[in-house]
C-alpha cells in the first residue's frame, strides 16, 4: 500500500522534473531568441560571440546570475525579500500542471484546469508586490505599485475573455476544451471569438509586465522598477518567473482559441492526411513559438504606454468590449448559429 | 468619426507598425563586427602623429617651428641646431605630447616640407607613464613604419590642395 503510493510520488515527481527542467532551458533559450528577434528588426545582429553563433549565450547568462553576489539592502525586510522571488515562481511553474501538452500529456487533468490557471496567473503579481515593497525602495515601491493596479485591471478582462471561451465550449477542462476544438483550423475558437482575443492577447501582454505595458519596469524612468534592488539568484529567478508566464500565456492562448495540439489541416482532405504523421506536442509547440515571436515582435514595434493610458485602456475599452461580445457569444450559443455553437 | 472608430477597433495604425517591423525583421543586418572588420577610413583620416623622411633617408623637417606657432593645443615642443654631422639646421628636440594633441591637423596645414603628418591609424595605446610624450625618434620611426600608406594617401589627396 505504501510502496505503490510511493512509487506513484515518485512517477509524479518525475513527471514535473520532465517538464520543469525543459521549460528552464526554454525560457533561457527565449531570452537569446528574444534578443536575436529585437536585434533583427532593428537591423543589428544580436548576441552572435559566446558559443557557435552565439548559442553558448543563455549558459553565460546563467552561469553569471548564479556566481554573483545576492545583495540584501541593509533597509530591506530580509525575509520578505528573499520569499519574494519564490512567490513569484512558484505559481508560474505551477500553473503548468494542468497544461495539456498532446492528447493525454497532462500531469494532473483537472475538470476546472481553466479555473486553476486564471488563479495561478493571478497569485503571480504577489511576488512583485511583497518583492517591491520589501525592497525599501523608491523605485522598486513604485514599480510594484504600478504593477499591481496594472494586474489586477487587466486580469476583469482576461477573466471575461475566458468566460467567452467558457460559454463556447462548455467545459473548464483543459483537455476537454482542446478537443471541442478538433476538426480544422476553421473550428478553433478564435474566429468566432476574435474580440475576445484580441482583447485576451492585450491583458496577457500586460499581465505579464511586457513591452508595451512594461510600466512595472519601466526601465528609462523607475531603473528596473520592482527588481532594481534584486541581484543575482534573486533577480535571476523573477527574470525566470517572467518568461515562464510569457510561455505559459502563450500556451493558454493557444489551448483556449488556436486547438492547442490540433493539426490545423485536420479534416481537409488532402493537406489532413499529409500531416497526419506529425505529433501533437509538434503543433503545440509551433503555435506557442508563433505567440512568443509575437511577444518580441509586439516588444520591438511599440513604445511604452503611459500609466493612465494603460488605466484607461483596460476599463474603458477592453471590459466594453468583452461584455459586448459575451453577449453575442451567449446569442449565438442559445440560437447554435455557425459549427461552434453545436 | 465612424471611419476613425472602425480604425481604432479593427487595430489599424497598429497592425501597420507591426507591417513594418516585420519587413525590417528580413532586411540585411548593418552590423559591422568590429575586430574582424572595420568601417572604411577615409585617405584624410587624422590618427596618429608621425614624422616623414625623403625617399634618400633625410628627415624632411627642417625645424621651422611653424606647428609649433599652429598647434592650438600646444602639444608641440620643438628645439633647433645645427646637426653635428654637416652643420645643417635640424631640430635637436621634436616632442608632441599625445595627451594635448586633438588631432586637428592644422601642423600638417602649415608644414612646408610635409614633414609632420598624421597616419590614418587609430589603433594604438601606451603602456607606461611618459610615453605619451612622442619624441623624435619614435615620430620618426612612426613615419618609417607607414610610410607606403602615407604617400599613397597623399598622392590621393593632392589634386584637392
Amino acid at each position: 500500500m505504501i510502496g505503490s503510493q510511493l512509487q506513484q510520488l515518485v512517477w509524479v515527481i518525475a513527471k514535473i522534473l520532465i517538464i520543469v527542467i525543459p521549460l528552464f532551458i526554454t525560457v533561457a533559450y527565449i531570452t537569446f531568441a528574444e534578443r536575436k528577434v529585437i536585434g533583427s528588426i532593428q537591423g543589428r545582429i544580436g548576441p552572435n560571440r559566446v558559443g557557435l553563433r552565439g548559442l553558448g549565450q543563455p549558459l553565460a547568462d546563467v552561469l553569471k546570475l548564479i556566481f554573483k553576489e545576492v545583495i540584501i539592502p541593509s533597509s530591506a525586510n530580509k525575509y520578505l525579500y528573499i520569499i519574494a522571488p519564490i512567490l513569484a515562481l512558484v505559481p508560474a511553474l505551477a500553473a503548468w500542471a494542468v497544461i495539456p501538452f498532446a492528447k493525454g500529456w497532462v500531469l494532473a487533468n483537472v475538470d476546472a484546469g481553466l479555473l486553476y490557471i486564471f488563479a495561478m496567473t493571478s497569485l503571480g503579481i504577489y511576488g512583485i508586490l511583497v518583492g517591491g515593497w520589501s525592497s525599501n525602495s523608491k523605485y522598486a515601491l513604485l514599480g510594484a505599485l504600478r504593477s499591481a493596479a496594472q494586474m489586477v485591471s487587466y486580469e476583469i478582462a482576461m477573466g471575461f475573455a475566458f468566460v467567452g471561451v467558457l460559454l463556447t465550449s462548455d467545459t473548464m477542462n483543459l483537455s476537454a476544451l482542446v478537443l471541442k476544438q478538433s476538426g480544422g483550423i476553421w473550428h478553433w475558437y478564435w474566429l468566432p471569438l476574435l474580440p475576445l482575443f484580441v482583447v485576451y492577447w492585450i491583458a496577457a501582454v500586460a499581465e505579464t509586465n511586457r513591452a508595451p505595458f512594461d510600466v512595472a519596469e519601466g526601465e528609462s524612468e523607475i531603473v528596473a522598477g520592482f527588481h532594481v534592488e534584486y541581484s543575482g539568484m534573486g533577480f535571476a529567478l523573477f527574470f525566470l518567473s517572467e518568461y515562464a508566464n510569457m510561455i505559459l500565456i502563450s500556451a493558454v492562448a493557444t489551448l483556449s482559441f488556436f486547438g492547442g495540439w490540433l493539426s490545423p489541416f485536420q479534416g481537409i482532405p488532402a493537406l489532413g492526411f499529409l500531416f497526419s504523421w506529425v505529433p501533437g506536442i509538434v503543433w503545440f509547440l509551433l503555435k506557442i513559438s508563433f505567440f512568443l515571436f509575437l511577444y518580441f515582435w509586439i516588444r520591438a514595434t511599440f513604445p511604452r504606454f503611459r500609466y493612465d493610458q494603460i488605466m484607461r485602456l483596460g476599463w474603458k475599452v477592453l471590459i466594453p468590449i468583452t461584455i459586448i461580445w459575451l453577449i453575442v457569444t451567449a446569442l449565438l450559443v442559445q440560437f447554435h448559429i455557425g459549427i461552434w455553437f453545436k | 468619426m465612424l471611419r476613425k472608430f472602425l480604425k481604432t477597433f479593427t487595430l489599424w495604425e497598429l497592425l501597420k507598425g507591426l507591417k513594418l517591423t516585420i519587413r525590417y525583421f528580413f532586411w540585411p543586418k548593418t552590423t559591422i563586427q568590429y575586430p574582424e572588420e572595420e568601417t572604411p577610413t577615409s585617405f584624410r583620416f587624422r590618427g596618429m602623429l608621425a614624422l616623414r623622411r625623403y625617399p634618400n633617408g633625410e628627415e624632411r623637417c627642417i625645424a621651422c617651428k611653424l606647428c609649433e606657432a599652429v598647434c592650438p593645443a600646444l602639444a608641440i615642443k620643438i628645439d633647433a641646431g645645427p646637426r653635428a654631422e654637416d652643420g645643417s639646421r635640424r631640430t635637436t628636440r621634436y616632442d608632441i605630447d599625445v595627451f594635448k594633441c586633438i588631432n586637428c591637423g592644422f601642423c600638417e596645414e602649415s608644414c612646408p616640407v610635409d614633414a609632420i603628418v598624421l597616419t590614418s591609424e587609430m589603433h594604438y595605446h601606451f603602456e607606461n607613464r611618459g610615453e605619451n610624450i612622442m619624441t623624435k625618434e619614435r615620430l620618426l620611426m612612426v613615419g618609417d613604419l607607414y610610410e607606403e600608406k602615407l604617400a599613397k594617401d597623399r598622392a590621393k589627396d593632392r589634386k584637392y590642395r
